[in-house]
This record gives C-alpha cells, structure tokens and sequence, in this order.
C-alpha cells in the first residue's frame, strides 16, 4: 500500500506546481510577486522545479517600500542573478514622489498600507494578467477565505462574498480586459511545511532568518529594530539582543524575536514549541480585528 | 514543551482533506475550534483576540466558533459564508478543513469542499435529530464520491448523553443512507462544547465503545483513495528550453492524473492516437523510475510527436471514452438560470471546449432523492442529470472510476463565472 504514496510535503509540492503551470498556460503575462520573504522564495522554488530544465519566463515583481532590511534587497539581488529572471521593482517612495500616496505621519507611520497603490500601478503598467504571491490560508482569518485563482475587477479589488467556485482541480482564470488575478500557489501550505520543505530541499534564506545580534527597542511588546526608518519617542531605549525574524516585513513594523535558532533545524525546533502565530509579530494587523480583510479587499498582498 | 520535536516522522505524514457541513446552529465552528484547540493547534495570540471578541459580546465561555468565522459579516451575523480552510495537524497526519457553511443558498459552496475531500464530516443536533439539510449534505458527500463519511451526533450533553437519542439518530440516518453510494460511513456520539469524544474519551458516555473523532480522523485508511489503475495523464504544457545544454529537450508537463507510468512504457496519445514510449520522468530535475497520481511531472518520450495542451497520453490497452456527447451530474451554482439556448465553455483536464447543454434528463429532489421528470428549470443549488454536446470530443473517464478526469466544471462565457460542476456518468 505504501509503494504508490506521498508524503504531505511531495502532495503539498505537486499541487503547487501544478497550479504554477496553470497559471502559465492560462495567463499571457503572468508575475511573481517577490518579497524576499521566505514563502515568495519558495514559490520562485516551485516555479523553478515547474519549468526545469526551463528558465522560469515569469519576471519577479518586488514591491520595495524603501523600508526593507537591507538584506532582504541583496538577497533579492543575488536570486535574480542566479536565476536569471527579469525584476521588476515598484517603488513606493515614487508613488509618494509622484503624490499617488501621502506618507504616514507620527511614532508607528507605516508604508505597509501605500504598498497597496504602489502595486496596482506596477500591475496595470506592465499589464499583468496573473500575480502570483505567496501568501498561505492559514496566516490570517480572512486569507482562510481565498481561492486559489482569486479574481479582482479592473480596480484590483478583492470581493470576498462573491468568489468564484473553486472545484478539483479546475481552475478558472477567464477574465474581461483590465481585470486581474492573484494566485496563491501554496495556499494549502502551514507555516510548518514551508519549513520543513525549506530544510528537506535545502533552500536559501536571507539571514535575517537565523539568529543575529542587533539593536533594538521594544514597543507594545514588540522588539523593533532601530533604523533610519524608525521614528523613536524620547523615552524609548535601544539595547542589543540576540533575535532572528519568523518574517520579512518592513524594518519598523516587522517585530523581531528573541531566538538563537542558527539553523533549519533550529528553527523547526522553535517553531514547533512557539505559542504565538507568526504574524502576532507584525504590527500592521494589530491596528484593528479586520485589519487585513479591509486592506485585501483594496487590492494588498 | 520539552519533549523534542521529531523531523523524521513529521516529514512522512500524510494529508488528510476533510470537508465538514452541518444546519445552522448545529454547533460545526465550535466542533472545529475543539479540534484545534484540543489538539493544540490554537496558538495564544489567536486564543487571546477570540476571549476579548468573547467578552466583548458578553459571553461566559470562550466562543470557539470566532476561530473559524473570518469575515467580517460573519462575525458580526454569527454565520458561516465562504469555504474557510484550516490546517491542523497530530504527529500522524496533517490536515485540511474545508469548512462549509450549511445555509441551503450555500450549496455550492459545501460542493466546492466536498470536491477535493478524501472524507466528510457530517453533523447532527441530537436534539433535532436528521434533518432536511442532513439529507442534502450527505446526498452530495455520496455524489462527489467522497469515500467516508462521518456523523458526529453533536450536542449529546443537551440530552443527558442518553444512548437512545444516538441509536435512534443512527437507524434514522441508516435508512436514508442505504438509498446512497457511500462505502464508508461511521457514527460517533459527541459535545463540542464540553469536548466529549472529540479529541478526549468522554466519561459521560459509557456504553459508546468506539473511536474518538479526532482518533478515527487520524487512523481512517485512505491510501486507495486515488486510482492507480487507469493510466491517464493531461499534458498542461510543453516545456522547451532552448539552452544550448538542453538544446533538443522537448519536456510535456502535467499532473498524473490516474495509474502509473514507467519508464519505457508505451503510450498513446490522443486524441491524435500516435504511439511512443517514455524516455524519461522528471519531478524538478530529479529523475523518477516510476510516477503515479497526484505528482507533478515532466515527460519525454522517444519519438517527436506534435503535443499540445489539452492532450492525454494513456496506455495503448487501456483508453479514456473520446465522445463529443457527454451524460453527467450537475450542480447548478449560478444565480443566472440555465440558459437551454447558449454556449457554455467546458473545461474537463486541461481541456477546454464549448458546449451546449442538450437535454435535461431529470431533477433531482435532494431531500427524498426521488427524480423529477419535465422540470427543465435550472437554478441555483439544482441538482440534474443532463446531456450535453461539445464542439470537440472530451478524454474521459466516469466520475465513479476516476475524479480527476470524470470532472468537468461549465463557465458562463459573458460573466467568466463557473456556473456548473459536472461529474461524469
């Protein structure tokens, strides 16, 4: 019985290939929407297995905040060589530079939320019919909710009471001019199995995911990282710490913890004992109970 | 938590799919935050916005439905919406939850999770017993031939864990069941509020000598779920790398979609019907002997032949139907009627075609699973056995023998909308 069997991971991997393949065949000019976060490089991972011994033809579109962690965007740097993929980066200080968005004022100003224009505009320019991301049901309550082929009308909107049925296999990417869709590859994938794929196929990760000594403050509970980016209260007092990140968000949003997991293995370690949820780190869905539902439906990751 | 966290078997457990469905109010978010919360897959933060969401609507307990209600409608009415899924998992299995809501104008969206369940749960307020809407969930578990059902009688603490209200609930159900085509069905007594029988014995009931939920979800066989009998595989594309390294590499990528394909087997492909053998089966660049469902693959065969997507290679002695006039189930999942007069694009595989649908054989009334003849009305959440003829013929194979290509969906070709889930006879 055993001898025709997969393990979760192999099943995990062969439904996400297949949907990468989907997306080729049914779109004329699909992305990948890279983060440099550790689920968008395991998708550019998958994209690499569906095509081998292929290039992968999709470009790999970053929207970059002018707030990431400088790892993060060499990091990015060095896959695109390696791979030799087209980037394509949307910045977000030239939204603002351009007056498309005002930036946020005051202690936790944010750019998390401008991203949102800065990356319908990139969609429209290069007319991308298909956007690929790497988002997972099981991070937040209103993702548990997303089809794997998520369509968005001409004005990138998400209408999440209105999906289309999603049944088998049969995926359905038929659009009108103008309109979009996102695609979630890994959808079905927990945090747990992107790990564990990460350490059984041996793929790289910025370091930011590995124990490091920084400097840091603590608000609300959460450790950030002192930056340029950082606006500091008078009263708020930097310290060094031994942390590593369980995601790669903006450096004044994305909360650090303290961690000296400097492995894979470690991490799998720590992650199986931890009892909080990795985005309880991130500052940007603490600001209200739906705070990604309403930033979703605008068209966001 | 001490104990170490062992990679090794973690690595090789299995994906169990689950679809649940249940009547409104019959307790099915809060049987599903049990299970995570029993089973330890609820962490603190989550714990925590759920208790202040509690409080903050004025409830004693923790409410374990807010885990699972992720819109904020559904939060605010107490319902169910859209397909939400949850992921858990036991040192034995992981598991995916498609969990459906149970109002009757949500049909499609119970169908949409059934589609890619090896198992439903079903559930029953003990206090209420079978149901219309118990029928309809069940009779469409049976007709996207999940292969196991389970029915949790829930609620049992509302009627003093009384053995008679759960025997009389099972011949009930039994009797409508032996009109189904379900191999597998299991009964299990349980509160998903107290937590009896659902991760933990219960100690209220003891003359139930049977398996916790949580226990049968995790030892359930459901290894032959999948057909490795018919070989079947839909080219998705064709992968040409034009490197000087691979220079003549002609790759056909797709899904195995039923059986097993070797190495050196031959094959046919259709609809052309020329022959070849396998060269060579690749999952990324690592080269396989052997592949079978559902893996992701890349083929290449010995001779150059013309492949395309929409294809199927298949075994010289063992062939899908090639028939332009296709007789199926079909659930109606569109707020737009059945328009008898117009083209609809049907998609089976890779394949896409357009089709008409020619005749209404009959109507299904899904409470008494008696056939309607002469009905020809076609709306929302209908059920009816249908022919339909397409453009160009369809590589299939009877939905009982094979999901993977004795599916079809139809999508209405002015609103891009998938309008219908057809499963071939």
């Amino acid at each position: 019985m055993k001898r025709y069997h997969l393990n979760r991971l192999e099943e995990l991997e062969a439904e996400s290939i297949y949907v990468i393949r989907e997306v080729f065949s049914q779109f004329e000019n699909p992305a990948i929407l890279f983060s440099g976060g550790k689920d968008s490089i395991v998708l550019t991972h998958l994209a690499k297995k569906a095509f081998w011994p292929a290039k992968i033809t999709f470009p790999l579109v970053h929207i970059d905040t002018g707030h990431n962690f400088p790892e993060t965007i060499a990091f990015r740097d060095a896959l695109v060589e390696k791979l030799g993929v087209r980037l394509i980066v949307g910045s977000v200080q030239e939204s603002i530079n351009q007056g498309r968005v005002q930036e946020e004022q005051g202690l936790n100003a944010s750019r998390n939320a401008l991203q949102t224009t800065t990356l319908l505009d990139t969609i429209e320019r290069h007319k991308f019919d298909a956007a690929m991301g790497g988002a997972r049901r099981d991070e937040e309550k209103s993702r548990a909710k997303e089809r794997f082929f998520s369509h968005r009308d001409d004005f990138g909107q998400w209408d999440p009471k209105n999906q289309r049925p999603e049944l088998w296999n049969l995926f359905n990417g038929k659009k009108r001019m103008g309109e979009h869709f996102r695609v979630f590859p890994i959808s079905n994938w927990t945090e747990m199995d992107v790990w564990q794929y990460i350490l059984a196929e041996n793929i790289e990760l910025p370091s930011l995911y590995f124990a490091h000594e920084r400097e840091l403050i603590e608000r609300n509970g959460t450790l950030l990282a002192v930056s340029e980016y950082l606006n500091m209260r008078g009263d708020e007092v930097k310290f060094t710490k031994t942390v590593r990140y369980r995601t790669c968000g903006d450096m004044p949003i994305t909360g650090a913890i303290e961690s000296t997991a400097s492995t894979l293995e470690d991490i799998i370690q720590e992650i199986a004992a931890t009892r909080l949820t990795e985005r309880g780190s991130r500052a940007d869905d603490k600001r209200s109970e739906t705070a990604m539902e309403d930033r979703k439906k605008q068209g966001y990751f | 938590m001490e104990e170490r966290f062992h990679t090794e078997g973690y690595l090789d457990m299995e994906l169990l799919r689950f679809t649940t469905a249940g009547s409104v109010d019959d307790g099915k978010s809060t049987l599903i935050g049990r299970l995570l919360y029993d089973s330890k897959s609820i962490f603190e933060d989550q714990l925590e916005a759920v208790k202040s969401s509690s409080e903050k609507k004025g409830l004693v307990h923790i409410d374990l439905s807010l885990l699972t209600d992720g819109l904020k409608d559904e939060r605010e009415q107490g319902i169910t919406i859209d397909v939400a899924y949850r992921y858990f998992a036991t040192p034995k299995r992981k598991f995916i939850i498609a969990d459906t809501p149970g109002h009757i104008q949500y049909t499609r969206n119970m169908i949409t999770g059934a589609s890619t369940a090896n198992l439903a749960l079903i559930l029953v307020d003990a206090r209420k017993g079978v149901m219309e809407q118990t029928y309809r969930h069940s009779f469409i578990a049976s007709l996207l031939q999940i292969p196991h059902i389970i029915v949790c009688v829930n609620k049992m603490d509302l009627v003093d864990y009384d053995q008679k209200v759960f025997n009389d609930i099972v011949s009930q159900y039994e009797d409508f069941a032996a009109k189904m085509d379900v191999k597998d069905i299991r009964f299990i007594p349980i509160s998903a509020l107290k937590g009896d029988n659902v991760v933990n014995r219960s100690e209220n009931m003891d003359w139930y000598d049977g398996s916790t939920l949580l226990y049968t979800l995790e030892n359930i066989h459901i290894g032959s779920d999948q057909n490795h009998l018919d070989a079947r595989f839909p080219v998705q594309t064709v992968i040409r790398p034009h490197s000087d390294q691979y220079h003549d590499f002609r790759g056909y990528a797709g899904r195995v979609a039923g059986g097993v394909f070797r190495k050196g087997d031959e094959v046919v492909v259709l609809p052309s019907g020329f022959r070849s053998k396998i060269k060579s089966l690749f999952v990324g660049d690592s080269e396989k002997e052997e592949v079978f469902p559902p893996m992701s693959v890349t083929m290449t065969l010995e001779d150059d032949i013309d492949i395309s997507r929409g294809d199927m290679l298949a075994k010289v002695n063992n062939q899908p139907d090639l028939n332009q006039d296709v007789e199926a189930m079909i659930c109606w999942l569109n707020n737009r009627p059945l328009n008898p007069s117009a083209k609809y694009v049907l998609r089976h595989t890779t394949n896409e075609m357009r089709a008409m649908v020619k005749e209404i054989v009959y109507k299904l009334d899904i409470s008494t699973l008696n056939r309607v003849q002469g009905d020809t009305t076609i709306q929302i959440n209908d059920i009816f056995r249908a022919r339909i003829r397409t453009t160009k013929p369809v590589l299939m194979d009877s939905y009982r023998t094979n999901r993977n290509t004795g599916s079809i969906i139809l999508v209405d070709e002015s609103s891009n909308e998938t309008v219908a889930a057809g499963m071939i006879i």
